[in-house]
């Protein structure tokens, strides 16, 4: 690829309103954080180069700047979407997972969650918030949510997670305060799992 | 949308009007010009540049003005300008070593390489007012120093050359790579802190304060046996890496104030006897706030010189946390705005514990007199 | 041009809600960790604010942060709409983002607040920002961020129960009557900020988002939405609110926070809704108090602008 190339993909595909666009983005994000489970759909609008997809490209858009590094999975890193997130955002490469503050990942292929900051006792805070693709918020199976934010329980059944999701999950949820924050994206839709929830099969008993 | 009107946004805008027309004072003088602040009242232009980190005369000299010579929300005005603006990238540490210095005298050598400069200072005028500055009479032109605008050695350096005064941290060695300095107005406080954003803490920090604080150390809360090696007043040259072109541009020159105290130390079983530094460096000429800022400097490094931390000026966390003067002014006055939601709730509870006491006075009394 | 010109023109331009959009992502970003560990403090670098520390910098970072075109804005401080610092906040926002603004609880999508929470139960969607002087629940017990940070992490809260159980020891009452230490989601001993504790059951499982900021103290803090926040107390000594004698003298209002206003100096006084818009609106529903009708309440808008000036 050539550089001239490198760099029209690199400046084009951003917010056409970023101050607007951004607040928007991040409004949705509060809002799914907070209420664990429920789906906002973004606007659309950005346009990053594949791999990358839109949702996660539009969550790095409104929050990745240079104080943020960000690591990118194999399947989501390619020279394009590292030049896009260098020049739309400023964003540094993390040495490694355990360094970043953002993730992007393929919900199949995904890392296992402990590879990221999980934060330390004192500031639980500095964790990586892992914003996983998967192909649908619907369809897979139920999973059953409750913590903070859910009146009563929730229940999702998002596609396309590795089969030791809800290992991982646990192990996560076992650390708190510590532990990752979880931003699954289909498309434009997006939902949260903040390290709070504890996500249980629906055939299992309930959780205490 | 309707929006009720009420009593609170009239008073405001009254208030704000009257403010308006008691700045500007008896309207037959002449307006103030900001030209004539930064010119005339140089010194509170300096000490609003300096406690609001903003290297700006101009717009120092327009917030003295606004804040009809309060300094305190002189400085406020600045910082929430400066906090408003892009941050392109961090300069060099400027070179204090080739400054061309107004002033610059030590304490520790009677003579020294281009001696002691006294420059536009205080010391030695006997102060007694001058009735000739209430006129407007003409003013000589001060006589220029023959080796003026030569470098001069640092007294610190040459106790460096003996290797009696412990090493200047110069981030240009393998074993002290330079890392980029923090900065606490972008990063959040957390203690313990290092020293660079301790340094910066101080160097914004309230004048009166650290100056008691210094004096305090003098005092025997905390001691550290200083000697001004030097204070250095004038110009330097700030310069920043432009990556693209791969070599540093000058931005301009600046005024500093710079002391370097040197505080005894006796060693320690790992490392020979030597003398440490203490460091202050302000925008402008302020050599108060430079020496009490060397002062506090080397007090706070208490811990990491194996002392006792038992002093307030050795206090860390005590001395960052209330040093600034505009987080402190906010707080303070800020018990003027209304409390009495809160005030209801504390004199219910007096009222209820009131009527308990007395309910228990009058069972004691009762039981007093049946006994009698 | 002249300087003072030049200037004027370089002071002019501000960003939408004031803050440039790295800060806003800075604390974005501070405000999500905050969602997803409900109570604890989260550090962030708090900017000057072109208003004083301690009246409202940290609401006004967090509302400026999260405030687009969409929203509408209520400030309130005492639970009044018409408090100077107040109508002073609520002008910055229009100013600066040129937000519609509004009195009415239920009309509003973000509130701010100081002191006090609204009497009308909070909806799904609605955001209640509070402004904090002093987060840490566990400052006036321990000066030390250092050691107050180590307690959170280790879950120590010992200290927080002996300081109670001494009040009821000496008092015989928790002598904690404003900003009263809650537990959030089972984990963190949080500082509601300086509400009466009369308001601490209304945090509990709240349909709305709550948000905290304290600016000159550079923390935020959150409670999702159905979120189990107790007020801490003991067994032989139940956490109780304050009750009012009388209703409002106004609206006739019972069970909601009243101020004492002071009518003249021979100890004639009357309670009237803290909450103004609550009043308001009951007022306009026909309920009348004691007081009622307008006359008294003339008295008391009185006793609002004289407070300005």
């Amino acid at each position: 690829m050539s550089d001239a190339r490198l760099s029209t993909l690199a400046v084009s595909g951003g917010f056409s309103d970023p101050v607007f666009e951004a607040q928007a983005v991040f409004r949705a994000l509060m809002d799914v954080t907070a209420r664990p489970g429920t789906v906002h759909t973004l606007p659309a609008g950005v346009a990053p180069p594949a791999p990358l997809g839109q949702g996660p490209g539009a969550v790095a858009l409104a929050l990745c700047d240079p104080d943020t590094p960000v690591w990118l999975d194999r399947d989501i890193d390619s020279e394009s979407v590292r030049a896009w997130l260098s020049f739309q955002c400023g964003a540094p490469l993390a040495q490694g997972p355990e360094r970043s503050a953002f993730a992007f990942v393929k919900g199949e292929t995904m890392p296992d969650m402990a590879d990221f900051a999980s934060g330390t006792q004192e500031y639980p805070d500095r964790s990586t918030t892992l914003v996983v693709e998967v192909e649908a918020l619907d369809g897979g199976a139920a999973l059953r949510l409750e913590g903070p934010g859910i009146d009563g329980q929730r229940r999702i059944a998002p596609r396309g997670l590795p089969a030791t999701f809800m290992t991982q999950r646990a192990a996560n949820r076992a650390l708190f305060p510590r532990g990752v924050d979880v931003v699954l994206v289909a498309g434009l839709c997006m939902m949260a799992l903040p390290r709070s929830t504890v996500v249980s099969h629906v055939n299992e008993p309930e959780a205490g | 949308m309707y929006v009720a009107v009420k009593g609170g946004e009239a008073a405001i805008a009254n208030a704000h009007k009257m403010l308006a027309d008691r700045r500007r004072g008896d309207r037959s003088l002449p307006s103030i010009t900001v030209e004539q602040i930064v010119e005339q009242l140089a010194l509170a232009v300096d000490r609003v540049m300096a406690e609001a980190s903003l290297y700006a005369p101009d717009l120092a000299a327009l917030a003295v003005k606004q804040a009809r010579g309060d300094m305190i929300e002189a400085i406020f005005l600045l910082r929430a300008y400066r906090t408003t603006l892009p941050r392109f990238g961090a300069s060099q540490p400027v070179e204090t070593g080739e400054m061309i210095a107004e002033r610059r005298v030590s304490a520790t050598y009677k003579d020294l390489p281009g001696g002691q400069v006294l420059g536009p200072t205080f010391d030695y005028t006997h102060r007694l007012l001058d009735p000739a500055l209430a006129g407007d009479e003409a003013v000589e032109t001060a006589p220029a120093r023959d080796s003026e605008g030569e470098p001069l050695t640092r007294v610190a350096d040459i106790l460096a050359q003996e290797d009696l005064i412990e090493r200047a941290f110069t981030g240009d060695s393998a074993e002290m790579p330079r890392e980029p300095s923090g900065d606490l107005t972008r990063e959040p406080m957390e203690f313990p802190m290092a020293r660079d954003l301790r340094l910066q803490a101080l160097a914004r920090g309230d004048e009166g304060f650290l100056l008691a604080l210094g004096y305090s150390t003098q005092r025997g809360y905390g001691r550290t046996h200083p000697f001004a090696g030097e204070i250095r007043i004038g110009e330097v040259e700030v310069e920043m890496d432009v990556p693209e072109l791969g070599f540093a541009v000058s931005l301009g020159r600046i005024r500093v104030t710079e002391c370097q105290m040197v505080n005894q130390f006796a060693g320690s079983a790992k490392l020979p006897p030597q003398f440490t530094r203490g460091y202050g460096l302000v925008f402008g000429q302020s050599e108060r706030k430079a020496m009490a800022m060397a002062l506090v400097d080397r007090s706070l490094r208490a811990g990491e010189l194996g002392e006792d931390r038992v002093a307030p000026a050795q206090d860390e966390e005590f001395v960052i946390s209330h040093a600034d003067n505009v987080q402190a002014t906010g707080f303070v006055e800020h018990l003027k705005l209304p409390h009495y939601v809160d005030f209801q709730a504390e004199l219910d509870l007096v009222r209820r514990m009131r009527a308990e006491f007395e309910v228990r006075q009058s069972r004691d009394h009762d039981t007093q007199e049946a006994a009698e | 041009m002249s300087a003072a010109a030049a200037l004027g023109e370089d002071l002019a331009t501000y960003n939408f809600a004031y803050l440039d959009e790295q800060t806003k992502r800075m604390i974005r970003r501070a405000i999500l960790k905050a969602i997803a560990i409900p109570g604890y403090q989260v550090p962030f670098a708090s900017r000057e604010m072109p208003m004083p520390y301690g009246w409202g910098t940290g609401g006004v970072q967090v509302t400026a942060s999260i405030i687009g075109p969409q929203d509408v804005l209520k400030v309130i401080d005492q639970g009044a709409d018409d408090t100077t610092n107040a109508v002073s906040i609520r002008a910055f926002f229009q100013k600066v983002a040129s937000v519609a603004v509004t009195t009415k609880t239920r009309e509003a999508t973000i509130i701010q607040t100081r002191h006090r929470i609204p009497e009308e139960k909070l909806q799904a969607g609605q955001v209640l920002v509070y402004q904090v002087p002093i987060p840490e629940p566990l400052r006036f017990l321990e000066p030390r961020e250092t050691e107050t940070r180590k307690m959170h992490a280790l879950e120590e809260y010992g200290l927080m129960h002996v300081k109670l159980y001494e009040d009821i020891a000496r008092h015989g009452h928790i002598a904690t009557t404003y900003a009263y230490p809650v537990l959030v989601a089972g984990r963190y001993v949080m500082d509601p900020s300086p509400t009466p504790k009369f308001d601490n059951p209304k945090m509990d499982m709240s349909d709305a988002l709550q948000l905290f900021g304290a600016g000159r103290e550079k923390r935020i803090y959150a409670i999702p939405p159905h979120t189990r926040v107790v007020s801490l107390d003991f067994e032989d000594h139940p956490f109780e609110i304050q009750t009012f004698d009388e209703p409002c003298a106004l609206c006739g209002a019972e069970g909601v926070y009243l101020d004492e206003v002071i009518l003249d100096d021979r100890g004639g006084r009357m309670f009237v809704c803290s909450d103004t818009d609550h009043c308001e609106d009951r007022r306009a529903a026909g309920h009348r108090g004691r007081l009622s009708p307008d006359e008294a309440y003339a008295g008391h808008g009185q006793v609002q602008e004289d407070t300005g000036r």
